[in-house]
């Protein structure tokens, strides 16, 4: 099926939409489940090397995408220093696993700094009634990140927002190759390149469209939860 | 003579390099309520974080119950569980006045069934006069029922020890008379030992069995009610419960 006046076919689009959220759903999920934790221990805790590691992760919060790509490339091409080893479970170039990887060393830095910074909010003489009332350290870590629970959305909003519109990681590391690693903003710069700039301006608005619902969702579970 | 509950053996609390606890020997026997009187920065909220075990002495013991504990051997999840503190400005989650009751249980893993109305936390509610804003949310109570609704946290748990922080410091007579009878009766009927911290010399007077005075992370002198609030042997103490300035 055909969509008509911008010339690009329905099956090939939803295919392209699906990668894109599929890749970046997994990887914001995974980037959640390092990123939360690691910012919760972060803001919580104190430790050796914890200065070091804050920079790192600010660092992190600000790393080019293509630069991500570059060193995941490098790392999971065959003459790379895990390409060579040539495990069976490490993702192979241009594959969505390798996209999948990218995406998490850019996601994660993004929710472990915005989740440090909001259980770092939380009024400190909290912190200390909740251990008073006799939570164990687990237990104090799980409530301080339900008290910064609107923080944390904002982390993952942030996490999502850097790598649903990112192109550069998923360009290297994906090839950008048709019906296997095609991803909305690849396919975009793929259209300007070809002159066909209607189709592009359509994509980026498929891309504008899914950030927005995405962030609408996150908005909605925000109100919910105050 | 009965062993005390807790015992604190040249203690010493250091932040930064300045020393701001410096105790040699303090006795809090079972059941009995103490207060600590001293002007700010004495160091009395720093001894009741002691004594609920939320930070370890720089050096020294503290014996709770017959058992030492230390820098180097902190005081288990089961002993900080039978102590619980009331402090000046209470924090509440955003959550329900009820939640925050019941937070303390649910931490325990013996939350009670909300349909049950007769349950402990409905119980404690209904104690501190605030059983009508169970459902409320927390962040909408007034100053005076934050506090209440902080004391019905700690009644809902039953402690052993019942730890007060200026916990009437910024409330209206109403609210001050309310909590005071509960500590009492709590005191009275559960045998709970209290360590009562205020700079409210009246308050002291009216709740305690006993007084010692704090000054500059020191024990100036501990004695009886009579004693120290008719008789004191330091001049200071003197000083303190005249109304004089005391640092």
């Amino acid at each position: 099926m055909n969509t008509g006046d911008i010339g690009y076919d329905l099956a090939a689009l939803l295919e392209v939409i699906l990668l894109s959220m599929q890749v970046s759903g997994i990887a914001l999920l995974i980037s959640a489940l390092i990123g939360i934790p690691l910012g919760a221990v972060m803001g919580l805790t104190r430790f050796w090397g914890r200065r070091l590691l804050v920079v790192i992760v600010y660092t992190g919060m600000g790393l080019p995408p293509v630069v991500v790509g570059l060193f995941v490339y490098l790392m999971l091409s065959r003459s790379g220093p895990l390409g060579a080893l040539n495990w069976p479970w490490l993702p192979a170039l241009f594959t969505p696993a390798a996209m999948i990887v990218a995406q998490i060393i850019i996601a994660t830095p993004l929710v472990a700094g915005f989740t440090m910074a909001a259980v770092m909010g939380v009024n400190p003489e909290l912190r200390q009634q909740i251990e008073a009332l006799g939570a164990t350290p687990f237990q104090r870590t799980l409530t301080i990140l339900t008290e910064a629970r609107m923080g944390v959305i904002v982390a993952i909003v942030a996490g999502f927002g850097g790598i649903i519109s990112e192109v550069g990681a998923v360009m290297l590391v994906g090839g950008n190759i048709d019906h296997k690693t095609r991803v909305l903003t690849t396919a975009i710069v793929l259209e300007t390149r070809k002159g066909d700039f209607s189709l592009a301006i359509a994509l980026g608005v498929v891309l504008l469209m899914l950030a927005f619902i995405s962030n609408l969702f996150m908005m909605q579970l925000q109100g919910d939860l105050q | 003579m009965q062993t005390p509950l807790f015992f604190l053996h040249r203690i010493v609390q250091c932040y930064a390099g300045r020393t701001v606890l410096n105790i040699d020997e303090l006795a809090i026997a079972r059941g009995e309520i103490l207060a600590v009187v001293g002007p700010s920065g004495a160091g009395k909220s720093t001894l009741l974080r002691l004594l609920n075990f939320l930070e370890s002495p720089t050096s020294g013991v503290i014996q709770f119950g017959g058992q030492p504990y230390g820098a180097a051997y902190p005081a288990p999840l089961t002993v900080r569980r039978q102590i619980a503190t009331v402090f000046q400005r209470p924090a509440l989650l955003t959550a329900s006045v009820y939640d925050n009751v019941n937070y303390g249980l649910r931490l325990r893993g013996q939350s009670p069934q909300k349909k049950d109305k007769q349950n402990a936390v409905y119980q404690a509610l209904t104690q501190v006069g605030l059983i009508d804003l169970a459902q409320q949310p927390a962040r909408t109570l007034s100053g005076g029922e934050m506090q209440r609704a902080a004391l019905a946290r700690v009644l809902v748990l039953q402690p052993a020890v019942l730890l007060l922080d200026e916990p009437t410091a910024n409330l209206d007579p109403h609210n001050v008379a309310l909590i005071e009878s509960i500590v009492t009766e709590l005191n009275q009927r559960q045998g709970v030992t209290v360590v009562l911290v205020t700079h409210n010399v009246f308050q002291a007077r009216r709740l305690a069995q006993r007084a010692a005075l704090l000054l500059g992370g020191q024990i100036v002198e501990v004695a009886d009610k009579e004693t120290f609030f008719g008789d004191p042997r330091d001049p200071r103490t003197q000083a303190f419960i005249k109304g004089d300035m005391v640092y």
